[in-house]
Order: structure tokens, then C-alpha cells, then sequence
């Protein structure tokens, strides 16, 4: 009886999931072509494609990994082999903290320090704000990671007479290079359904461009503005777009998994 | 050094090599410049934090001299006049969450206590997975899913049905339109389970053993032990729900998409509302005004901190059960 | 130790092109230009229409317009965030006046705020007087076999159905224009509610921009919403005829809005900013407007201030011809009208220099 319940609850979960993926696939496959994925958009009624999107979103993407991965791998590094005592919990708790910023905050405050300033919606500003949602979310799996390289390993290459970086660099980062590598490509994922901070940072475009002071596409956006138009051949397309990314992302995670076979 | 020496290339290096010695015990300069480095990375995103408080608090600066409190309570939300009162931003979000906590929690306590007690690993390990998964799907999707799948079948079986049942109370009146509170928080609860699901499962596990073996010896039977585990691991599941509701709080796209975007205090389920988050998605681009522009970010900062206490409060929670094991918090 | 380095390799790359990304691809270099605008989304079908057109005779110039509603507009031209703004609804006084520098109302088309809904069952049109109109949106008439809708729709059916109003969420220039008909047609609109880009509306669900109320009232039924006619022809949603200052019902078209426009032609002040809403002519729609391009008039960047200005003055004057296709209903400006934006366009300076002659 119980079981049953609890049973229940479960699969109540995961038939939400499927219905919601094959719903996706459903709609999306139909829109889905060659020509729709690299072509920009056009006017309602005379088709349109989101190539500018998908470009756009990997630029974000690269931007927000080269600026949120090396900062986020540096604190945890921080927080593994290095700090300790209170100023070492202050930083975690800061980090913390940032991790459960909503994300549309941290738009608003891009927004007053890079877009104002710059007087200009910018790919740029679009990729800090992914950054800035990223980092944490990097520096926890990294610290977690460190943390589980075992100690004999730093001592054995502390005793030779290693200097400490070259102990961190050679020989603890290595040893954890899978499990933060999983954990980069999570927060690249995460990062990459994101909307809210993008919607005045970013902005958006019509056009393929690939500047880094000028406004960029993005898929999540074109899919909400998509999404809440009133046109049918815009539907269909958010819907292509959704699949699009919703394959993306779930592949990152399925990946992931595999190579990880994470134990819970 | 204790030696007084005039020689000033010497008192240089001295400097140095103290300045080497409070970064690194072993006074390698490779190493105080690795541990310089990672100190200076890790104070500059403390940095960010610091500036995202100050900037969020000098722009909101003037709706706070101009409302003081009176912005937390009043409800009249009217640009063309300049009157801001940001509480039917808080009751939308307020109320959202608890409907998605109320839908969300027995259903993420009845998925980890399946997956971790009694489902076998053979079906617990991609079960688990694929209620993870849900947490991966993006915030706009679910708007999209939202907009043409559950607002729909809600406005045309389920709402009707609650009208007739409860309609006598005032929880369930008024025009059935699919879009409002009442989707806007099914919305959510279907985002925050995976969340909620996937710490308490990790705090069931951080729950020894022993307890459940105990409670087997003294012939507890299967449902009364899960009773023991639970009980013992009711603060890591209550951080767990609460971390769960800080992500409600938060949560932007889905909601603005689902909830009816309308600034008003209204008893009912069904009637359109709006949330902190909402609003600021909706009209942070387009609010003409200083004044107006500070009230929208005085509402981001009211999320921030109220977002931060909650977070706060949570991982002190789910910290303090699941460290007695060494159990490492997955908090999403 | 292999994936680490792999992975070191990778970092390297990703940072490497990121920094080639930043130092060469700042603003095109090229002869290009590009021109942002943002703005009402009152326009949006039409200015896509132009963009994708200007492109096509002239391939050196981007236009990206992004429809966000003209409250947007004005704030991001204000901010200077975008090189154009867009608004239906005229800027006010201490809009002007706190913006950085000199302002130009340029206009662009006519259009036409219309009353459609969603209601199954009822074939033909519906008629709304203005108080009908202001007594829905005031939340005072609830059913939609209400006796007063019923009263100016006799013969019609209509269902005993709660009315769902839906209006816009975020600033917008199709609300100040229907607002500002109310308040002209409704003594307790104006006292209550009063005109403006976003007013606190008495009841009703919140869609963004004219897509998203549109969107709401396809998907939701028993709605009623005011967009701009675009949207409810090439979403073939009904559109309600509405009883003008004489006291005929009239369907918004380029013909009725053309004829309010004409009445106020030689009254429109100098700096064009007009409100032709509730017009007296007989055949006059009474939710009709304006819609304008705003532009500093000292534009800092040569090259773009004489793209956006080419682009402009292509759209009062070519683009115009755009209104003869029916999945665009806007109206064209009157002749005088254009005369007058053109004399706009050529006091628009860049260095001290005119820009266009």
C-alpha cells in the first residue's frame, strides 16, 4: 500500500517528464529542417529559421565559459587548498549565496553595471551574466571534487619537495580533472536554458552577428517571444527551437552520466 | 633576520620574504604567487557579491527615501501616477510557492522515500535519474509546455471541476481562464520537486543505518522504520523544502508566462496575479521614470534578500543532518 | 593525467578565442553599418516589413528592430541604449525634457487600436458605444450577455460567459492610445484610471506586447483585449466596430483611420506630436494613431545618423506603399504630414553638418 504510493509519486514525476519530452518532439519535429536551422528570421508569414539564435547562444555560451569556468575552477581551488579558517567560510558562504541569487537579479544588476555604462545591450554583458550564474555553481563541484583526491596524494608530492602550485597544478587538479570537467559541462548546460538574465543584457536580434558590443540572439529568448506571440508559424518554430536546445542540454546530461556513473 | 643589517638590497628581501611567508608557510614564491592568485579570485567574486548589494541598494535609494515602508504594504501598483506598493508582487510570489510547496512536497517525500527505501538500485539508479532531469529542463520551456499544454487542459478539466466542488469557498471563483495563481504554482511544483526530491533523498541517506536496523530489531514493521528514518531526518527535510521554496521565489519565466501578469491582491486561485520576479522580466526594459525604474529594482533587492535568508536558513538545515554522516549536500 | 592536459588545451583555446572574439570583433569595421531600434510593438509587423525590405535594396545597412513595448522605446533612446527608440504614443513634457539631448517625433503610419475578443459562437462583428467599452474594462460589466452589450447588439446571441479582459503588462503605446480614448469618451475612466502608457487597470489578465495579448486572447476563451489591427487580421480574430463622436458604428480600415487623421492635419503642432483619438468626422474610427520613429536630432555617429535618417525617410516615403498589402492595415500618412516629418529629417545634424538634403 504504501509502496504503491510512494511508487505513485515516482512515476507520477518521471510520466511528466516523458510527457513534456515527447510533446517536445511531437511539435518540434515538424518545423525541424536543414534550412530552419540556419536561416535567420524573417517576417511572420514568410518562414524564417534560427540560425542567428543558435549562433548566438554559442557565442554567449563560450563567453560565459571563458569567463565564468576559470574564475569559478580558481575559487574552488580557493576553498580546497588554500583558504581556511573564517575567511575561507566567508568566501564559501558567499558562494553560496551567489548560487541562490535568481538569476533575473543578477540581470538587473548586469544591466546597471556593464549595459548603462556601455550604453549598449551587448553579447558581452549577455555572457557576464551567464558567468555570473555559473561560477558558483563551478567552484562548489570543484571544491567537492578536490576534496575528494586523497590526501596521501599531496603529501606524497609535498614530500619530494614540490612546491605547493606545482603539487595543485600537477597532481591534485589532474587527479580531479574528470569530475570537474562533468561539472563544467552541468553548468554549461544549466546556463544554457537560461533566460531571465538575458533579456536585458543581451537582448536579442534579428540578425546572425557574432559582435561582442552589439545586442545577440539567443534560442531561450527567441523561444519566449516566440512562445507568447499569437502566431501559428511562430509556435511551430519555438517549438523546433525547444527541441533544438531540450536535446542539447538533456545530451549534456546524459553524457555526463554516463562518463560518470555517479553513485546516490 | 633577527640580525640588524644596514645593507638595503637585504632589508628588501626581508620584506619579501615575509610578505612570502603570511601567503605560503613554506615561503616558495611560486607558490605565494599560486596562493595570491587564488586568494584574489576568490575575494573578487566576494567583490561581485558585495557590488550586486550595493548596486541594488544605492538604484533602489530613491523609492526607498519616497515610500519607506509603506512600499511593503500598500497595494496600489499605478506608473502613470508614480504610487508603487509592491505587495501584491509579494503576495503573487508568496502564494505561488506555497502552492507549489503544498502540490510539490508529498510528492518529493513519496519519491525519496520510493527511490532510497524501497525501490531496488536497479530501478532506483535511472528512476532517479530521469526525476533529475526534470531540473534540467529550462524555465522557458516549461512556459512554452505551460502555455499550450497545461493551461489548456487545467481551464478545461480541472478548474471546472474545483469551481463545482469548491467553488462555495472564496479560494476557487471567479472567470476560468487556465492562466493565473493556480498554474502558475502547479508550474512551479513541477519544477521544484526535482529539487526538493533530490536533497531529501540525500538526507534519507545520510540517516544511519543503524536507526533502521533498530527499529527492524524491535519489530518495526517496513512502514514504521521509514517513520523512524523520517523523523530523524526532519531537519534536512525541512532545509530541503525550504531550499525548494527559495527556488520557487526566484523563478522567472515559467511563471511570467503562466500567471496572468496583473498587480492585484485577489483571494481566489484562479484570478491573474504577479510575482517579484514577473515583474521585473516584464517591466525592467520598459519603465519610463527614475522613480518608477527605482521601485522595480527595489523589488530585486527585496528578492534578493528574502531569497538569501531563505537559501541561508536552508543549507544550515540540510548541513546539519547530513555532516553527521559526511554526506555530502547535492543543494542544487 | 591526459584528459587534464586535453582539457587545459581545450580552456586554452576557449579563452584564446575569446580574447581574438574581443579585440577583433568589436563593432564592424566594414563599411556596414548597424543600426539598433526598439520600441512599440504597435508598429512591429510593418517596421519588419520595411527592415526586411531596406535590406534588400540596400545590403550595407542592418536595421535590428526589437518590439518591446514604446514605453521601452522611450526609455532606451533616453538611456541611449539604441539608436532609435519607437513609440505610438507621443512622449510627454518631462519625457522631453529629462531626455540628453534634443528629441525628434518622427511619423511613420497610421494605425488603428481595435476591440477583438474571443467568443465562440457569434459570427458577426460585434458594436461596442464607448461607455460599453469603458464599462468592461472598468470590471462593471461582467457577463458578456450583459444588457448593455446586448443593447447594441440586437439579434445577436451572446453567451452567459464571464468576460476575461486581457491588457498589456509592460508600458506600451496601444494602451496610451486606448486609454486616452476612454479618458475622452468616460468622465469615470478619467477619474478612476486615467490615460497613459501603463495605467492600473481595474481587472484583466497581462499579456506582453500586442503578440502576447493577442496570444492570450486566441488561446483563452471568452476574452476580450485592445490590439493594434495587424494582430487581429493576420490572426483572424474578430474586430468590433466602435460608435464615433457622430454616432455611427465603424470598422477600423485604412479609410476610417485615414479620415480621423484628416480632421486634425492643419491643428498638429509643430513638433507633430498629436492625439487624433475620438475623432468627429462621420466616418472617422474613433481608437485611431499616429506612430512614431524617435530620433536625436545632433546624431553622434555620422555614418549611422545618415543610415537611420535614409532609412526613415525610405519608409514615410516608399515604404508607405506597404499599406496596399492586406496583411499590413496601417494607413498612410497624409501628404502634409510626410511634408512636415521630412522638414524633421533635414534639421536632423550630425557635427554641426545636416545630414540629409
Amino acid at each position: 500500500m504504501m509502496t504503491t504510493l510512494t511508487a505513485l509519486c515516482t512515476f507520477a514525476a518521471v510520466g511528466i517528464l516523458l510527457l513534456i519530452l515527447a510533446y517536445i518532439s511531437w511539435r518540434g519535429v515538424g518545423s525541424l529542417s536543414f534550412r530552419f536551422l540556419i536561416d535567420s528570421p524573417r517576417p511572420v508569414g514568410e518562414g524564417g529559421g534560427i540560425g542567428n539564435a543558435i549562433l548566438g547562444s554559442l557565442v554567449l555560451l563560450a563567453l560565459a565559459s571563458a569567463l565564468g569556468l576559470p574564475i569559478g575552477i580558481g575559487v574552488g581551488v580557493y576553498l580546497s587548498e588554500i583558504g581556511s579558517g573564517r575567511l575561507a567560510a566567508g568566501v564559501r558562504f558567499i558562494t553560496d549565496t551567489l548560487t541562490g541569487i535568481p538569476s533575473i537579479v543578477t540581470g538587473v544588476f548586469v544591466y546597471a553595471i556593464v549595459v548603462l555604462p556601455m550604453k549598449h545591450f551587448s553579447a558581452l554583458s549577455g555572457g557576464i551574466a551567464l558567468a555570473l550564474v555559473m561560477i558558483p555553481i563551478v567552484a562548489r563541484t570543484t571544491e567537492e571534487m578536490l576534496n575528494l583526491v586523497p590526501h596521501s596524494l599531496r603529501e606524497g608530492a609535498l614530500a619530494l619537495g614540490a612546491p605547493q602550485w606545482r603539487v595543485t597544478l600537477g597532481v591534485v587538479l589532474p587527479a580531479a580533472a574528470s569530475g570537474i570537467a562533468t561539472g563544467a559541462m552541468l553548468a554549461i548546460a544549466r546556463v544554457s536554458g537560461e533566460t531571465a538574465p538575458l533579456l536585458f543584457t543581451a537582448f536579442g536580434s534579428r540578425f546572425f552577428s557574432y559582435y561582442l558590443d552589439q545586442p545577440i540572439a539567443s534560442l531561450t529568448v527567441l523561444i519566449y517571444n516566440y512562445a507568447i506571440s499569437p502566431y501559428d508559424e511562430w509556435h511551430a518554430q519555438a517549438w523546433a527551437a525547444t527541441l533544438v536546445l531540450v536535446t542539447l542540454i538533456l545530451g549534456i546530461n546524459i553524457v555526463v552520466r554516463i562518463l560518470t556513473r555517479r553513485r546516490f | 633576520m633577527s640580525v640588524a643589517r644596514t645593507d638595503e638590497s637585504l632589508v628588501v628581501a626581508g620584506k619579501w620574504a615575509s610578505w612570502r611567508h603570511t601567503l605560503s608557510p613554506t615561503g616558495n614564491l611560486g607558490d605565494a604567487i599560486f596562493r595570491l592568485l587564488m586568494l584574489l579570485v576568490a575575494l573578487f567574486v566576494v567583490a561581485l557579491v558585495i557590488a550586486m548589494v550595493f548596486a541594488l541598494s544605492t538604484d533602489s535609494m530613491l523609492a526607498i527615501r519616497r515610500f519607506g515602508f509603506r512600499f511593503l504594504t500598500s497595494t496600489n501598483w499605478n506608473p502613470i501616477k508614480g504610487e508603487f506598493g509592491a505587495l501584491p508582487f509579494i503576495y503573487g510570489t508568496v502564494m505561488s510557492s506555497l502552492i507549489a510547496l503544498v502540490i510539490s512536497v508529498p510528492l518529493s517525500l513519496g519519491i525519496a522515500v520510493f527511490l532510497v527505501e524501497q525501490a531496488p538500485p536497479f530501478i532506483a539508479r535511472p528512476i532517479g535519474f530521469l526525476v533529475e532531469l526534470l531540473a534540467a529542463i529550462p524555465s522557458v520551456v516549461y512556459g512554452l509546455w505551460g502555455i499550450f499544454v497545461l493551461a489548456p487542459f487545467l481551464r478545461v478539466y480541472v478548474e471546472p471541476v474545483l469551481a463545482r466542488l469548491f467553488g462555495w469557498t472564496p479560494l476557487f471563483t471567479g472567470p476560468i481562464t487556465g492562466i493565473g495563481l493556480f498554474t502558475g504554482g502547479i508550474i512551479l511544483a513541477i519544477m521544484v520537486t526535482p529539487i526538493i526530491s533530490a536533497v531529501v533523498r540525500d538526507v534519507l541517506a545520510a540517516v544511519p543505518s543503524t536507526q533502521r536496523e533498530a527499529a527492524l530489531a524491535l519489530g518495526a514493521t517496513k512502514w514504521e522504520t521509514i517513520r523512524v528514518v523520517l523523523v530523524n531526518g526532519a531537519p534536512g527535510i525541512a532545509g530541503a523544502v525550504i531550499l525548494g521554496l527559495g527556488r520557487a521565489l526566484g523563478e522567472t519565466m515559467a511563471v511570467t508566462m503562466l500567471i496572468g501578469n496583473r498587480p492585484e491582491v485577489s483571494l481566489s486561485l484562479f484570478a491573474p496575479s504577479y510575482t517579484i520576479a514577473s515583474a521585473i522580466a516584464n517591466e525592467f526594459t520598459e519603465a519610463t521614470g527614475d522613480l518608477y525604474l527605482s521601485a522595480l529594482v527595489e523589488l530585486g533587492l527585496i528578492l534578493f534578500l528574502v531569497t538569501f535568508i531563505v537559501n541561508g536558513f536552508a543549507r544550515f538545515l540540510v548541513w546539519n543532518v547530513t555532516r553527521r554522516t559526511g554526506g555530502v549536500g547535492r543543494a542544487a | 593525467m591526459s584528459v587534464y592536459r586535453r582539457s587545459i588545451q581545450v580552456a586554452a583555446l576557449i579563452t584564446a578565442l575569446a580574447l581574438l572574439f574581443a579585440f577583433s570583433a568589436c563593432s564592424p569595421k566594414t563599411q556596414n553599418v548597424a543600426l539598433v531600434g526598439a520600441g512599440a510593438t504597435f508598429p512591429n509587423p510593418i517596421y519588419q516589413k520595411w527592415v526586411s525590405d531596406y535590406q534588400k535594396l540596400h545590403p550595407d545597412v542592418k536595421i535590428d528592430y526589437q518590439s518591446i513595448g514604446s514605453g521601452g522605446g522611450i526609455k532606451q533612446i533616453k538611456e541611449q541604449t539604441v539608436d532609435f527608440g519607437a513609440s505610438d504614443a507621443p512622449m510627454k513634457d518631462e519625457d522631453l525634457k529629462s531626455a540628453p539631448a534634443e528629441l525628434l517625433h518622427i511619423p511613420t503610419v497610421l494605425g488603428a487600436v481595435v476591440v477583438t475578443y474571443n467568443l465562440s459562437g457569434v459570427n458577426q462583428p460585434l458594436r461596442f458605444s464607448p461607455d460599453v467599452i469603458a464599462d468592461i474594462f472598468l470590471g462593471k460589466i461582467k457577463k458578456w450577455n450583459d444588457p448593455k452589450i446586448v443593447a447594441d447588439n440586437p439579434g445577436v446571441t451572446l453567451p452567459a460567459a464571464d468576460i476575461t479582459v486581457v491588457h498589456r503588462s509592460e508600458s506600451s503605446g496601444t494602451s496610451a492610445v486606448f486609454t486616452d480614448y476612454l479618458s475622452k469618451v468616460s468622465p469615470e475612466w478619467k477619474e478612476k484610471v486615467g490615460s497613459g502608457v501603463q495605467p492600473s487597470w481595474p481587472v484583466g489578465l497581462g499579456g506582453k506586447g500586442n503578440e502576447g495579448v493577442t496570444g492570450q486572447v486566441k488561446s483563452t476563451p471568452n476574452t476580450i483585449a485592445y490590439v493594434e489591427l495587424a494582430y487581429a487580421v493576420n490572426n483572424k480574430l474578430p474586430v468590433g466596430l466602435i460608435k464615433n463622436q457622430a454616432g455611427a458604428f465603424i470598422a477600423p480600415s485604412l479609410e476610417s483611420v485615414t479620415a480621423a487623421a484628416a480632421e486634425s492635419i492643419a491643428t498638429t503642432p509643430e513638433d507633430l506630436r498629436v492625439s487624433i483619438t475620438n475623432a468627429a468626422g462621420k466616418d472617422a474610427y474613433p481608437i485611431s494613431s499616429y506612430t512614431y520613429i524617435l530620433v536625436y536630432k545632433q546624431q553622434k555617429d555620422p555614418s549611422k545618423g545618415k543610415a537611420l535618417v535614409d532609412f526613415v525617410w525610405w519608409g514615410i516615403h516608399d515604404g508607405q506603399a506597404v499599406t496596399k498589402d492586406p496583411t499590413y492595415p496601417y494607413a498612410p500618412l497624409p501628404q502634409e504630414i510626410v511634408k512636415r516629418a521630412e522638414n524633421k529629417l533635414n534639421s536632423v545634424t550630425s557635427g554641426g553638418k545636416p545630414i540629409h538634403s
